[in-house]
């Protein structure tokens, strides 16, 4: 079949939610598309707090948010963008808690507010307390709200219907995009005037992470395909401390309401690394000092982690300002947090880089931010790269990049829609085509291996040889594993050749995804000779601003690729030395 | 240790009924009920279908009977269902709606419900420049309420639901109560026209499966019940 809207968002988190509100209050005809039940998206486990320059517990302004935030993306982050974000940033807060987020509550009746890592009062100055939270459930109460509004306004969603594809006219503009129905194994078309994709992160490429199953980087996988460049991949952010071995996520916020790192010494080790901040220095940061105290036989009874260390926070504290990772501690690991410090290592988190876009969220197709911009396609949330996170991005920015660029994309995208005099564009010829041959071949198969195999492998190589700490050696290694991997990924065997709820199918075409963009990571990383930010090279230690203050274009084609670069925005700020 | 896994699967293409399947699985006690499901799928058989995503207790996902109780299957480990020794792990689809395929169940019913009794924040007062104002004890009257992840495990556990199709359910009222319990909310009126119903409030028999069954340790018998209160007291 073919659905026909004005705006198709594909992705129901929070930045896709707050796109379709804004999309249908701008008079467009909006529908939703997403692979999971809008409430399942990832949104919902982002914990610590969303930030903003509110000041309801200390003295804050924006300015000093934007600063904090273009220090902590190591300068590569475009510095009109940031100062967009971190300005509207106050009433992005306020108009949440007006739709009802249930934020916690200082003394005042005003919005809580807790320290963060990497930021700070007065351009560096100490601590502030700008992450506004509810308990440690922020980003799941954002979604939960932002949901119920949808179902106020009676947002059209196709739920469990998993986009493969993006159809773009002989023009190259974004003209519709395809999409299997899990539930029935049809496909589906959908012709629309704007696609906007709200796909999320990558994770899953790692073997330790805090992403959940569905974080397999589908829309970005899919503009490669389409033939769009994506942005800064090498740029992958390791949050520092996930439940060892498991990697599910233990909230920043830990370490702002007083949680300490500590290696076998027992020594609160950041104090030596960033001694003005010390545990609340930016997550690139504390994940390479967390590597280097291992590294040097310095974790726990010398194995491969170090401990969060809550014990003298106070049970108060656990059980009403961080109750889910209280929990999670005891569950998973068998760990009270009141009484243990908890064993944790960095985990694979946040993808900085993706699609590229401007402020709007308009996909931008190569270097010029003018003249590239693709008609008909948008891109918002973690998929996209605007770039507001740079090298690095500070906790709490995430949830603030999703409302306030899905806001900005669904104001855009309504105006768009509503100036547009022209008749919709036509959908070229066997739109489909190439996603039904794919699941066909997928179907077709009798001989092969096992989707959990190939992934088991890319899961390995990418967390040995592309994680915190890399060298040419390792990134060859990877990118001569990742060949072998593209092979082996087009040659996936399905046990279940059914058309019904068919989830091993979408595996085997997830793992087609996760080798793309994996390539794209591994490639970008390689290229890329400095350390900035989350991208720390071993064999090219220092910042390069001279030759490296860009951003990186990735373009994949026919079974090889190429790089082309985009200038940084720069600003008020200029570029120093990132010491905390 | 090893583990004896029976899954009740159906596969809507070519079954008429669902059947018990069993696996023999190899398992570490710390393992997450949802990691022997993977391990089925992604190494025996394919075609077992079931939802997962977050895989530690946020997304509810994974809702379904496991040994005969509601739970999430990442949120539970193997040692809290069996001893050292090993044993057998069931698994069925949440009781009371259509199953789709094997552990997968149609969700639209839940979802209607939901819907029905308009979870959404009202307030009638124009919106003021910054925060509407909440002391911490009021945010405490619905904070518990706010935890629900929308799993599905208490409606499908209440048998007042596996008797009447058409009861709203915990889960739904629960939403009912965030909302109208909310101190910045005016909706009472609106919800309790939804709730105070022979198929709502009244049909909950303060029997709290649906308090034991809660992945998030909801209270919900206890808000229900102060809905029910204001129900009378508003409206009686």
């Amino acid at each position: 079949m073919t659905f026909t809207h004005d705006v198709v968002i594909v992705g129901a988190g929070g930045a896709g939610l707050m796109a379709a509100l804004y999309a249908r209050e701008g008079g467009a005809d909006v529908a939703v598309v997403s692979k999971l039940h809008p409430l399942r998206s990832h949104t919902g486990a982002a914990q610590g707090g969303i930030g903003a320059a509110l000041g309801n517990e200390e003295e804050d302004h924006w300015l000093w948010h934007a600063f904090d935030t273009v220090k902590g993306s190591d300068y590569l982050g475009d510095q009109d963008a940031i100062e967009t974000m971190c300005k509207d940033a106050p009433r992005t807060i306020i108009e949440l808690e007006h739709y009802g987020v249930p934020f916690s509550r200082n003394q005042e009746g005003l919005i809580s507010q807790r320290r963060f890592g990497g930021h700070t009062r007065n351009f560096g100055e100490a601590p502030v307390r700008r992450a506004c939270h509810a308990a440690d459930r922020t980003g799941h109460t954002i979604l939960h709200t932002l949901y119920d509004q949808c179902t106020r306004k009676e947002v059209k969603f196709y739920d469990e219907f998993q986009v493969l594809d993006l159809v773009r006219d002989e023009d190259g503009a974004v003209v519709g995009c395809v999409a299997y129905e899990i539930l029935t194994g049809e496909v589906h078309t959908f012709h629309a005037k704007i696609v906007c994709f709200a796909t999320g992160g990558y994770g899953r490429a790692f073997k330790t992470t805090s992403n959940a199953h569905a974080g397999t980087g589908d829309g970005m996988a899919i503009a490669l395909r389409a033939g769009l460049p994506l942005e800064d991949m090498e740029f992958v952010q390791f949050h520092p401390t996930g439940l060892y071995r498991l990697g599910i996520l233990i909230t920043e916020g830990a370490r702002g309401e007083g949680g300490i790192l500590r290696n076998n010494d027992g020594e609160r080790f950041m104090e030596r690394y960033a001694p003005t901040v010390k545990d609340l220095a930016p997550r690139d940061m504390v994940s390479q000092c967390i590597y280097k105290e291992i590294r040097e036989g310095r974790g726990i009874n010398g194995k491969d982690y170090v401990h969060l260390d809550m014990t003298h926070v106070g049970r108060d504290v656990l059980e009403h300002k961080l109750p889910e990772i209280t929990e999670f501690s005891r569950v998973y690991l068998g760990v009270d947090p009141i009484k243990t410090p908890i064993p944790i290592a960095p985990t694979a988190h946040y993808a900085m880089g993706g699609i590229p876009t401007n402020v709007d969220g308009q996909v931008v197709g190569g270097p010029d931010r003018e003249t590239d911009v693709v008609p008909g396609f948008y891109a918002i949330g973690e998929c996209a790269c605007v770039s507001v996170h740079g090298a690095n991005r500070l906790g709490t920015n995430s949830l603030l990049d999703l409302v306030v660029f899905g806001r900005r994309a669904g104001i855009a995208m309504a105006d768009e829609v509503r100036a547009s005099a022209r008749t919709r564009r036509a959908l070229p010829e066997n739109a489909e085509r190439r996603t039904r041959d794919l699941l066909e071949t997928i179907l077709a198969r009798t001989e092969g291996e096992k989707a959990v195999a190939v992934r088991n492998d890319l899961q390995e190589t990418m967390m040995t040889n592309v994680s915190v700490f890399r060298n040419d050696e390792t990134l060859s290694t990877a990118l001569e594993d990742l060949k072998a991997l593209r092979r082996r990924a087009a040659n996936v065997v399905v046990g279940d050749k059914g058309k019904k709820f068919n989830t091993d199918l979408m595996d085997a075409v997830e793992i087609g995804f996760m080798v793309d963009y994996a390539e794209a990571i591994t490639a970008g990383a390689a290229n890329r000779k400095e350390s900035r930010g989350a991208h720390l090279r071993e064999d090219f230690a220092d910042r390069d601003d001279e030759n490296w203050l860009k951003h990186t274009l990735f373009y994949a084609t026919d079974g090889d690729y190429r790089f082309d670069y985009k200038d940084v925005v720069l600003g008020r700020f200029e570029p120093k030395e990132r010491k905390y | 240790m090893n583990l004896t896994v029976k899954i009740q699967r159906f596969n809507p293409e070519t079954d008429d009924a669902p059947h018990w399947e069993t696996y023999q699985v190899e398992a570490d006690p710390m393992d997450r009920a949802l990691d022997l499901l993977n391990h089925i799928k992604w190494h025996v058989d394919g075609s077992l279908t079931f939802r997962k995503s977050c895989a530690h207790g946020i997304c509810g996902s994974d809702a379904m009977q496991i040994n005969g109780e509601n739970k999430l299957a990442c949120s539970v480990l193997v040692q809290d269902l069996v001893g050292e020794q090993g044993g057998t792990i069931t698994f069925a689809p949440l009781p009371a709606s259509p199953v789709i395929k094997d552990l997968t169940i149609d969700q639209t019913g839940f979802f209607e419900k939901y819907r029905a009794v308009k979870p959404w924040l009202m307030n009638t007062t124009p919106p003021p420049e910054k925060e509407r104002h909440q002391t911490p004890e009021q945010h405490a009257v619905i904070e518990d309420a706010t935890k629900c992840i929308m799993c599905g495990a208490c409606t499908h556990s209440c048998p007042s639901t596996w008797a009447d199709p058409d009861y709203l359910g915990p889960a739904a009222m629960l939403k009912a109560f965030r909302y109208t319990f909310d101190s910045r909310d005016h909706g009472t009126e609106d919800r309790l026209e939804v709730v105070d119903s022979k198929d709502g409030l009244w049909k909950c028999y303060t029997i709290f499966n649906c308090v034991e069954a809660c992945p998030k340790g909801i209270d919900i018998t206890r808000w229900l019940s102060a809905l029910k209160r204001k129900a009378v007291t508003a409206r009686y």
